[in-house]
């Protein structure tokens, strides 16, 4: 299989005051082309330091992280903002577009820094909204949409430049039980689309959506397994 | 990332503290409308002072008679009529730095025509004077020497008594008293506008010389006159000028040692282009006060710029988060900076240019916005947003994602 993330060895330490926090101790993780992973495991188990390496937001303090085969560790920020945002899409839990913004104009925010021209930019833009079914409330602010439209409008956003895989961090975090059924259902079909999909959640029924779960605890992980997705039987 | 693109970012970006925008402007404003006006009105100070300068004529020197004492006590400058028209003669023939003289005397008289009647000063003067004081008549004849040499009763009115006297009426070739004896009015002077002191310079009648001495200010010493002007040939040869003059009118005067000087020699231009330097450094010292406040204006921007960084932590890691680098971050604050500092400079420019027009208007006083203040101004405005908005945008930029993502 097409490798896109693999974690060797990863560790990160904190130092907090003076006590040294051991975040992730010596984590191995590869993760597939077209695979829909969840991450699970409870606060303070690493997980969302393990998202924080894969997103090329931090550095390991040690092991090493390979992109699609490429070390990030000896690049500069400017690099890794680069790596962000051609590589890697992100989804937060609270949605964290720009207010006053319009939806089209938050999803061309990448691109923006991508340097595309402007009419390649719209175009793209318009058609990852597409995806997501929003491609009729391009024109209105973030504001004036719902919780789930606002994070549709976020996963286009990851979407617009082609990355090499999407990390959703609690993604359903800030929604009803509703609502988050219909981003799963979002992400599960782009995942259907080829699209990688890391996502990081304590909730079991929304880590049930992805095809391979794996479970940290105090900075290791402790389970790594293929399962069998719930709702897509529904639909086959 | 274009610049029209993160211009309309950062013009977002202030649209949505209308308020706040304005405040932080309000400093910038003020600064720079302060540097236009006082700029303005030192320009026009300047301006009036030289065309004072331009009035008295270039490179004069003045000779007038010095001080006495007689049992003790000490009159003041001119109060003996040392200098007589022979002097004048000899400085013209034998200082070469020396382009023209022009004896003058000078008294009050009362003139009438018809039924008005006006207490003005009359001139007794040779027709150099009105070469050196480039003074040009309006109407009728200039004096010619051989007026001077005849001691013929004619005169030139300044604007001012041509005006009482005669009205409307053209005065050339009228005959007016002056002090009961007629005079046939030559020409009309053009108007000069007031002295550097303040008085009337067209309140004025001039006389040849000669008639002035016999027929109307007699005085108990013959040939006498009340001042010399001297022209040097240049601007350089002022100095020199000075010096010949001085030492050839010591000579002629026996002024040694154990003598006091009876005459004094002034440098008018000197005595002018030192009150428009003062002008200038006053200018300098308002322009200085006003840069203070452009200078706190700036500060201004630097605090709610470094307010707004805080308050859109997260929105920067939004943004890093999706890739923006360092740069881009940087520039997107320190567009917003410049922004608010050169929209403050136009207001500032347009407010200041009309300050300027209100005292123009109200005191009556040439006041100049020059097009290289205007310029200068907005490049200072702009500079002010770049050097105070640098270190705000500098923090934003140095932001860690993480953090910045993670801040509430």
């Amino acid at each position: 299989m097409d490798e896109v993330v693999r974690l060797i060895d990863v560790a990160k330490t904190y130092v907090m005051g003076e006590e040294q926090v051991k975040a992730l101790q010596g984590v191995c993780l590869t993760v597939g082309r077209g695979e829909f992973v969840a991450i699970m495991g409870p606060s303070g188990s690493g997980k969302s330091t393990c998202m924080h390496i894969l997103g090329c937001l931090d550095l390991p303090s040690s092991g090493e992280y390979l992109l699609e085969g490429q070390s990030v560790e000896r690049l500069t920020k400017n690099q890794l903002a680069e790596v962000r945002n051609t590589k890697l899409g992100f989804v937060f839990q609270g949605f964290n577009l720009l207010s006053r913004t319009s939806a089209l104009e938050n999803v061309e925010l990448p691109l923006i820094y991508a340097r595309v021209p402007t009419q390649a930019r719209r175009k793209k833009a318009l058609a990852a909204l597409d995806m997501v079914g929003l491609a009729g409330r391009a024109g209105h602010f973030s504001n004036q949409l719902s919780g789930g439209q606002q994070q549709r409008v976020a996963i286009a956003r990851a979407l617009v430049n082609d990355p090499a895989v999407i990390l959703a961090d609690e993604p359903t975090g800030n929604l009803d039980s509703k609502t988050s059924e219909e981003i799963m259902n979002t992400l599960r079909d782009l995942n259907a689309k080829g699209i990688t999909v890391i996502m990081v959640t304590h909730d079991a029924d929304v880590a049930a959506y992805a095809l391979r779960r794996v479970t940290f605890r105090d900075g290791v992980i402790v389970s790594d397994s293929a399962q069998e997705p719930a709702g897509r039987q529904v639909e086959a | 990332m274009d610049i029209l693109l993160s211009l309309r970012i950062a013009l977002r970006a202030l649209k949505a503290n209308k308020m706040r925008s304005f405040l932080t402007m309000l400093g910038i404003i003020i600064g720079i409308g302060a540097v236009i006006v006082m700029v303005a009105v030192g320009a026009g100070a300047t301006q009036v002072i030289s065309e004072q300068i331009a009035s008295i004529g270039s490179n004069i020197i003045l000779v007038i008679p010095g001080s006495t004492t007689s049992g003790g006590l000490r009159a003041g400058s001119g109060s003996v009529p040392s200098l007589t028209a022979d002097d004048a003669r000899a400085i013209k023939a034998e200082c070469p730095s020396v382009a023209q003289v022009a004896p003058t005397l000078r008294g009050a008289v009362q003139t009438v025509y018809g039924n008005m009647n006006w207490s003005t000063l009359i001139l007794g003067v040779t027709p150099e004077f009105l070469e050196i004081r480039e003074w040009k008549i309006v109407s009728g004849r200039s004096l010619a020497p051989s007026d001077v040499d005849g001691a013929l009763k004619v005169c030139l009115l300044g604007r001012t008594v041509a005006d009482i006297l005669f009205g409307d009426e053209d005065p050339a070739g009228k005959t007016i008293r002056i002090q009961k004896v007629p005079f046939t009015v030559a020409g009309v002077l053009e108007s000069k506008g007031q002295s550097p002191q303040g008085q009337d310079q067209d309140d004025v009648v001039l006389v040849p010389l000669t008639t002035a001495q016999h027929k109307i200010l007699g005085t108990q010493f013959p040939n006498t006159v009340g001042s010399i002007m001297i022209q040097a040939k240049s601007a350089e040869l002022l100095g020199q000028a000075e010096v010949e003059a001085t030492a050839l009118l010591d000579q002629r005067h026996r002024i040694g040692p154990s003598k006091d000087r009876d005459f004094s020699v002034r440098n008018l231009s000197e005595i002018l282009a030192l009150s428009q330097q003062s002008s200038q450094v006053m200018s300098l010292l308002l322009g200085a006060v006003a840069s203070i406040s452009l200078i706190v204006g700036g500060i201004g921007i630097m605090n709610i710029m470094l307010v707004s960084v805080t308050e859109r932590t997260r929105e920067i890691g939004i943004r890093m988060a999706i890739g923006a680098k360092q740069r881009n971050i940087l520039l997107q604050f320190l567009t917003e900076a410049v922004l608010l500092t050169v929209f403050g400079g136009v207001i500032g420019i347009l407010l200041g240019a009309a300050g300027a027009a209100a005292v123009a208007a109200l005191f009556n006083w040439p006041v100049l916005v020059s097009p290289q203040a205007v310029v200068t101004a907005f490049a200072f405005s702009a500079a002010v947003g770049v050097f105070f908005g640098f270190y705000p945008a500098r923090t934003a930029a140095n932001l860690n994602p993480i953090d910045a993502l993670r801040y509430e």
